[in-house]
C-alpha cells in the first residue's frame, strides 16, 4: 500500500495546480522512501533516469527556425491561406489534418507532425481562420479552437499509429507474450488496431464537424456546462479555472 | 557511429545559446532554466548519478521560483502581415522540409547501420532536419543569426517548466518500476474479479489500463502489469479470447488514458504553453469525450469479437 503514497502526491499536486516539477519531485521521493531506498539512492536513481531520457526534449531543436519563420509571417500565411479556401470550414478543416496524419502515422510515419512543428506554426493558425473568418471571435473561444487543434493531432497520432507493425507499442506486445509462450503475428496485431482507428476518425470527425463556438462567448455560469461540459470529472467548477494564469504560459 | 551524441550536442548548443541571450536581457530565472539544460545535454554523461540528481533539483528549484513568461515579439504584427504577403508560399518550404527530411533522413541512415545508429536514426534525422531547414529559412530570409535565436528563446520561453516535465515524468516512472508500484495496483485490480464472469473481467482489463496509464503517463507501462495480472490469466487462458485482440485492445484502451491525463506531458501540457492557453487542461479537456467514447467502443469491440 505505502507504494500507492507516491500516486497521491501526483494526483493531489495536479489537482491542486501546485508546481509540477515539484509535486513530481515529491511523489518520486515519497515513493522511494517508501519502498524503503534511501536518500542519496533515490537521488542517483532519479538522476540517472532524468539522463537516459534526455531524448524526449530534443524535439526542441525545431524552435528556432519555427520561430524565424513566424517572424516572417508564416502564421500569417497559413490564416490568409485558408481565408482563401471558402467552404473550408473548421470541422472539414481538422477533419483533413486527422485523416492525413492518422494514414502518415499508420505507414508509420510518425515524427511527421507534432506540436512544435506542425500545430503551432500551421493547425492553429489555420484552424482560428477556419473557425473565424471575419476575425470576431473572444479569446476564450479562439483557445478552445487552438486546443481543438491540438487534441486532433494527439488524438490522430495514437489511432494511427498502432496499425503500423514496426511501431514501439506492437514490438512491445508481441515480446511480451512471446515471454509467455504465445508467438503472434505482428501483423494480426496491427489488424486488431483498425476497428479502433476507424472509430476514431468517426468520433472525434464527428465531434470537430459538429464544433460551434458559443454564441454568447462571455456567459461564464453556463461556461462548464458547454462545449466541455463532458469532463464528468469536474463538472462542478470549470468556470473559474481559467482565471488563474500563474506562470504557466 | 553516430548516436545520440550528435542530437545532444546540438540541443546542448542551443539551449546554452538560449541562456545566454535570457541573461543577456537579465531573465535570469529563465537563463538559469536553460543554463541547465545546456549543462545537461552537453556534460550529462560525466556528472555521475547523483550529478544529475543534483541538477535536477536546481531544475525544481528554478521552476518554483518561477520563469517567466515569453517577452513579447518585436515584430509588429502588421510587419508580419506584410511579410507574409511578401514571401507566400515559399514560408511553408522550410517548414515542409523538417517532416520531408526526417522521414527521408531515417530511412537512409536506417541502410548505414555501420555509420548510424539505427535505434537513433529518427532523432539524428531529426536533428538533421532543424539545421537544414534553418539554414533554407536564413538563406531565404537573409536573417542575421541573432534574429532565430531570439525567436526560439520566445517559444521556448512559452513552454517555460513544461519543457522539461516529459523527462521528470519518465525519470518518476523509473522509480515507480523500482518501487513495484504497477504490480501492487495489477494486484489489487485482479483480485475484485468474481470468478467465471466475462464482462467483469473485460471492463476491469481496459478501466485498468486506462486507469493505470494515466496514473503512469505511458500505456507502455501499464501493458505488461494489466496483461499480467488480468489480460493473460483470464481473458487469455480462462475465456479463451483471441490473444491478439486482447493485447491490442488493451494497449488501444491504454492510450485512451493516455489523451487524459497531464502525467502524458509532452502531449497534454507542452501545447498549452506552445498554444498560449490559459487553462492548464484544455488540450485534455478538448480530448476527453473523444477518448470515453473510444474507451467504450473498445471495450465492445474486445468483448463482441474476441470471444468466440
Amino acid at each position: 500500500m505505502i507504494a500507492l503514497a507516491g500516486l497521491a502526491v501526483i494526483l493531489i499536486g495536479f489537482l491542486l495546480r501546485l508546481q509540477p516539477l515539484l509535486v513530481v519531485a515529491v511523489a518520486a521521493a515519497v515513493t522511494g522512501l517508501g519502498a524503503g531506498m534511501g536518500p542519496l539512492e533515490i537521488l542517483a536513481a532519479f538522476g540517472k533516469a532524468f539522463n537516459t531520457n534526455r531524448y524526449v526534449t530534443v524535439v526542441y531543436v525545431v524552435l528556432p527556425l519555427i520561430g524565424l519563420l513566424e517572424r516572417n509571417g508564416l502564421q500569417e500565411r497559413a490564416r490568409a491561406l485558408v481565408a482563401g479556401m471558402r467552404g473550408l470550414s473548421l470541422g472539414r478543416l481538422l477533419a483533413g489534418y486527422m485523416l492525413l496524419r492518422q494514414l502518415s502515422a499508420g505507414l508509420g510515419l510518425v515524427s511527421i507532425a507534432g506540436h512544435p512543428q506542425t500545430v503551432r506554426p500551421l493547425v492553429a493558425p489555420m484552424a482560428e481562420a477556419a473557425a473565424d473568418p471575419e476575425g470576431t471571435m473572444a479569446e476564450p473561444e479562439r483557445e478552445k479552437v487552438r486546443a481543438l487543434a491540438a487534441a486532433t493531432d494527439n488524438i490522430a497520432l495514437f489511432f494511427g499509429e498502432d496499425v503500423f507493425i514496426a511501431i514501439g507499442s506492437i514490438l512491445l506486445m508481441k515480446g511480451f507474450l512471446e515471454q509467455y509462450g504465445l508467438m503472434i503475428e505482428p501483423l494480426a496485431l496491427s489488424m486488431w488496431a483498425i476497428p479502433t482507428a476507424i472509430c476514431a476518425s468517426v468520433i472525434h470527425g464527428t465531434r470537430v464537424m459538429l464544433w460551434k463556438p458559443k454564441p454568447s462567448a462571455r456567459a461564464e455560469l453556463v461556461d462548464g456546462r458547454s462545449f466541455s461540459s463532458a469532463d464528468e470529472k469536474d463538472g462542478r467548477s470549470t468556470g473559474s479555472g481559467r482565471a488563474g494564469g500563474e506562470g504557466a504560459a | 557511429m553516430i548516436s545520440t551524441g550528435f542530437p545532444y550536442a546540438v540541443a546542448g548548443l542551443m539551449f546554452a545559446g538560449f541562456a545566454a541571450w535570457s541573461l543577456a536581457k537579465r531573465r535570469w530565472p529563465n537563463g538559469l532554466m536553460w543554463a541547465l539544460l545546456a549543462l545537461s545535454f552537453l556534460g550529462g554523461d560525466r556528472i555521475g548519478d547523483v550529478g544529475n540528481g543534483v541538477l535536477v533539483l536546481a531544475l525544481v528549484a528554478v521552476a518554483t521560483i518561477g520563469v517567466r513568461g515569453a517577452a513579447p515579439s518585436i515584430v509588429t504584427p502588421e510587419r508580419k502581415a506584410a511579410l507574409a504577403a511578401l514571401y507566400r508560399n515559399r514560408l511553408f518550404v522550410p517548414a515542409l522540409a523538417v517532416p520531408a527530411i526526417t522521414i527521408g533522413g531515417t530511412f537512409l541512415f536506417k541502410g548505414f547501420p555501420s555509420l548510424f545508429d539505427p535505434k537513433q536514426a529518427t532523432l539524428v534525422a531529426l536533428t538533421v532536419a532543424a539545421l537544414i531547414g534553418l539554414g533554407l529559412a536564413a538563406w531565404l530570409f537573409r536573417a542575421r543569426p541573432a534574429e532565430p535565436l531570439g525567436e526560439g528563446v520566445r517559444l521556448m520561453d512559452s513552454i517555460g517548466w513544461a519543457a522539461v516535465l516529459p523527462q521528470m515524468l519518465a525519470a518518476l516512472g523509473a522509480i515507480f518500476a523500482a518501487a513495484g508500484l504497477g504490480e501492487t495496483i495489477g494486484g489489487m485490480l485482479g483480485g475484485v474479479i468474481p470468478a467465471g464472469s466475462l464482462i467483469v473481467a473485460v471492463i476491469v482489463y481496459v478501466g485498468g489500463m486506462a486507469l493505470l496509464t494515466m496514473a503512469m503517463g505511458n500505456a507502455f507501462a501499464a501493458f505488461p502489469v494489466m496483461t499480467g495480472a488480468v489480460g493473460l490469466p483470464l481473458l487469455i487462458h480462462g475465456h479463451h479470447g483471441n490473444p491478439a485482440a486482447v493485447a491490442a485492445m488493451g494497449m488501444l484502451a491504454g492510450f485512451c488514458g493516455t489523451l487524459l491525463t497531464p502525467m502524458a506531458a509532452n502531449f497534454n501540457i507542452v501545447p498549452v504553453g506552445l498554444l498560449g492557453l490559459s487553462d492548464r487542461y484544455a488540450v485534455i479537456r478538448a480530448q476527453a469525450p473523444s477518448a470515453i467514447l473510444l474507451w467504450i467502443a473498445n471495450l465492445v469491440i474486445l468483448y463482441m469479437l474476441a470471444f468466440r
